[in-house]
């Protein structure tokens, strides 16, 4: 029923007139994009926009009351979605790392690896020193995740994502608990997904990194689309709001 | 027990009580323990139907004081052709009592992990049983080491109950020993002693635990 789709043209991600609320709040009214396979997409936009509900949709934590989201061939907005499959394709990282406080950086890895997906141990250490080492944690495979600094366990969370080899890799400011001079470390991990070829859509504070990374942006205002566009938007914005948000340094 | 002294003879009898109250006790916790595991699963379960259905259990169970329930399970039974030892009795009453105030101990603790924790397994495509075993549980555990030893003191208090159904535990031994001596002070005292020095070193290790786990988990909290 949801089998990816073969066609390698067919976009990764694409949301179509996406309607979302909280009792009374609407907080997705009518979103549309797409992101097409190896490209970046940043989504900015002012606290409250639903940026971040908009990502949880993309990956069914959150269900939607109108509209059409197709994730990786799987249409995630029927409700009778084996959410196995999905979250198979689908890596995503949160503010929070959210790492399991209980087991060491390498079993945090090798846990769903072995789980879900049958893999062997030996298999599985192979596969977490391998993305550790791309995030720049070689050295920290037995370490516990209170031993590392932020910025450590969100490359760890990162790499805990990479593990499980997804399609399309889902950030939401991964970066904001973070201290300023943390940030640095875990936006060059990003980088070098994009580079490598990852499809990713993230929800980012960092302008610079947006437009030094993202292949298009999502300016999200009131649960709109307000603009989109390449980086470019973002020197010669159309609309006011926009403006106003480059304007305004964040 | 014929000697209207207290003597060696006495002090064993009230030894005997005693070993007799931690197996008693030991029973209603491992009993009890599984059974409160089980309704403890059963209060988050993802089935409605099976949550209120523990839930119901657990009123019923904590609304009821626990004589009532030896009393039903010892004098209650028999009638319907079930017969029952004191023993038997005083160990199914403790399972049933330990076993709704355990399910929600851990309940708690359960809940009480972080959501984040249960999302972020969710988004690495473990299915719900395990996200519970794997991540969810191991950390409950931790939370609920502290309460759970703190809660086995109200289980060795209560099974001094058991006498009620005729099971000669620690209490009833001293009761027995009492009606031949008739010196209530000295003989209580000694009870009292016993279950002190059975209760303090586990009230002294819960409240070591809880100060030891609350530090981990004030180090662990990352989440804003
Ligand atoms: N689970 C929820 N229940 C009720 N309201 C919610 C829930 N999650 C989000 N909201 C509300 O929906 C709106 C959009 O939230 P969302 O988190 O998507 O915004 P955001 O653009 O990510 O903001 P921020 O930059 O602060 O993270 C906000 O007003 C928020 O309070
Ligand atoms: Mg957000």
């Amino acid at each position: 029923m949801s089998q990816p789709l073969p066609s390698s043209a067919a976009p990764v991600v694409s949301l179509r007139d996406v309607h979302k609320s909280f009792g009374s709040l609407k907080v997705l009214d009518g979103v549309s994009f797409e992101v097409p396979r190896g490209e970046v997409m940043a989504i900015i936009g002012r606290s409250g926009s639903g940026k971040s509900t908009a990502l949880r949709c993309i990956d069914r934590l959150e269900t939607i009351e109108s509209g059409e989201i197709i994730v990786c061939g799987h249409r995630v907005s029927d409700p009778k979605l084996p959410l196995r499959a999905l979250r198979l394709d689908v890596g995503i990282v949160f503010q929070s790392y959210n790492l399991f406080p209980h087991l060491t950086i390498e079993e945090n890895i090798c846990l769903a690896p072995v789980t879900v997906k049958g893999k062997r141990r030996a298999e599985a250490r192979e596969t977490a020193r391998r993305v550790l080492g791309q995030v720049g944690l070689g050295d920290k495979l037995d370490s516990y995740p209170e031993q590392l600094s932020g910025g450590q366990q969100q490359r760890a969370a990162i790499a805990r994502s990479l593990a499980m080899e997804p399609q399309v890799m889902l950030f939401d400011e991964v970066t904001s608990a973070l201290d300023p001079e943390l940030t640095g470390e875990v936006l060059r991990v990003i980088e070098q997904l994009a580079a490598g070829g990852m499809t990713m859509v993230m929800v980012t504070h960092e302008m610079g990194f947006a437009r030094r990374v993202a292949d298009r942006i999502v300016f999200m205002h009131q649960g709109k689309v307000w603009e989109t566009g390449p980086a470019g938007i973002l020197d010669a914005p159309e609309t006011a709001e926009l403006r106003q948000f480059v304007g305004s340094g964040l | 027990m014929i000697a209207t002294q207290l003597g060696a003879t006495h002090l064993q009898f009230l030894l005997q009580g005693a070993l007799w109250t931690v197996v008693l006790s030991a029973i209603a916790l491992v009993g009890g323990g599984l059974l409160g595991f089980l309704v403890a699963l059963c209060r988050v379960s993802g089935s409605r139907a099976v949550r209120l259905a523990s839930g119901a259990y657990v009123q019923v169970v904590q609304g009821t004081p626990l004589l009532v329930i030896m009393f039903l399970v010892f004098f209650g039974l028999p009638p319907l052709g079930l017969n029952v030892s004191p023993l038997a009795a005083a160990s199914a009453s403790l399972i049933l009592y330990v076993s709704a105030y355990m399910g929600e101990i851990w309940r708690g603790c359960i809940e009480s992990v972080p959501k984040p924790q249960w999302e972020a397994a969710e988004c690495l495509a473990m299915s719900r049983t395990q996200r519970m075993f794997h991540v969810v549980l191991p950390q409950a555990v931790r939370i609920a080491t502290p309460p759970t030893v703190g809660f086995l003191v109200q289980i060795i208090k209560n099974t001094s109950l058991a006498s009620v159904v005729g099971f000669v535990e620690l209490a009833r031994a001293g009761q027995i020993i009492n009606n031949s001596l008739f010196e209530p002070f000295l003989v209580y005292l000694i009870i009292a002693l016993l279950y002190f020095a059975m209760c303090y070193p586990l009230s002294r290790w819960s409240r070591r635990l809880e100060r030891r786990t609350g530090f981990a988990r004030r180090q662990q909290v990352v989440s804003p």
